[in-house]
C-alpha cells in the first residue's frame, strides 16, 4: 500500500513451500524494499510454512525434471525411480545448501529477517492456518492475518502484483 | 577515495544490493560508497538500483572478476 501517490509498491501471493521456490518471493521482496518499494507479501497453502519459526526446507528431484545439479564436472538430472528412494529428497536437499553456502547465495532464514527489517509486510492466511492446523506459537512475530479480501484490497493499489 | 567502503566479495544476488542499501545510511547526502564485488550481476543490478533509487552511480569497473562501483547518496 503507497505511503503517497510516488512510491512505488508491490505485492505478491507466495504459494510454495520448498528450498527452491522460497527464493524467488524474498529475493524480489527486499529488492524492492531496498529500491524503495513498499512490499506486501501474501502467504498462502504451502507458502504458509515459510512463516513458521523453525524452518525446515526441503528440495525434492521428483517430478522435477529440470533440476540438475552440478556434479563431477557435469550437470546430472534424477530419474523419479531414483529420486523416489528414501533418503534421496534429503541428499539433495544437502546437496543444495552446500551449493547456497558455497556460491555466497544467502540463507531463506537470513532474507526473511531483512524482509521484516525493511518493513516488508507480511499476511498470512488465515484459511491456510485453519486447514493445515497451524498454531499461531510456531508461526513468526510479524506477519499479521487476513484472507483473500485483505490480500486484493492491498493488490488493487500496488504498481506490481506477482504470483509466485 | 569513497567515505565509506563496502566488500560484497563472494556475495550472490541480490546481497550486495542489500548490503549496499544497509550501508548508504551510514553515507553522509552528497557522500559516497564504494562496493567491491565479485558477482557479474551486480554491474547491471547496480545501474538499476540507482535508476530507481534517484542516487548516482558515479563509476562502475570491471578488473578481472572483481567489480567496483562507486554510488553518490543523493537520497
Amino acid at each position: 500500500m503507497s505511503k503517497d501517490s510516488n512510491t512505488k509498491s508491490m505485492s505478491m501471493i507466495v504459494t510454495k513451500g520448498t528450498l527452491d521456490w522460497a527464493y524467488p518471493p524474498f529475493i524480489l521482496a527486499t529488492t524492492a524494499a531496498a529500491m524503495g518499494l513498499d512490499v506486501t507479501m501474501f502467504f498462502t497453502f504451502y507458502g504458509l510454512s515459510l512463516l513458521k519459526k523453525k524452518l525446515n526446507l526441503k528440495v525434492s528431484p521428483l517430478g522435477n525434471a529440470a533440476m540438475e545439479m552440478p556434479m563431477f564436472g557435469m550437470h546430472i538430472g534424477m530419474p523419479n525411480l531414483v529420486a523416489s528412494i528414501p533418503g534421496v529428497e534429503a541428499a539433495a536437499t544437502a546437496m543444495m545448501k552446500g551449493l547456497i553456502k558455497k556460491k555466497g547465495v544467502a540463507s531463506i532464514e537470513e532474507l526473511r529477517g531483512m524482509a521484516l527489517e525493511a518493513d516488508v509486510k507480511m499476511i498470512a492466511c488465515q484459511m491456510t492456518m485453519d486447514l493445515f492446523e497451524y498454531k499461531l506459537e510456531d508461526m513468526i512475530e510479524g506477519p499479521v492475518l487476513g484472507g483473500a479480501a485483505t490480500y486484493i484490497e492491498n493488490a488493487t493499489k500496488c504498481d506490481v502484483n506477482l504470483f509466485i | 577515495m569513497a567515505d565509506v567502503l563496502l566488500d560484497a566479495k563472494g556475495l550472490n544476488c541480490p546481497l550486495p544490493i542489500l548490503r549496499a542499501k544497509k550501508a548508504l545510511k551510514d553515507v553522509a547526502m552528497g557522500g559516497t560508497l564504494e562496493i567491491v564485488a565479485t558477482d557479474p550481476g551486480a554491474v547491471k543490478d547496480f545501474e538499476a538500483f540507482c535508476r530507481s533509487t534517484g542516487n548516482e552511480l558515479l563509476e562502475s569497473k570491471a578488473d578481472g572478476k572483481v567489480f567496483s562501483f562507486v554510488i553518490k547518496r543523493m537520497s
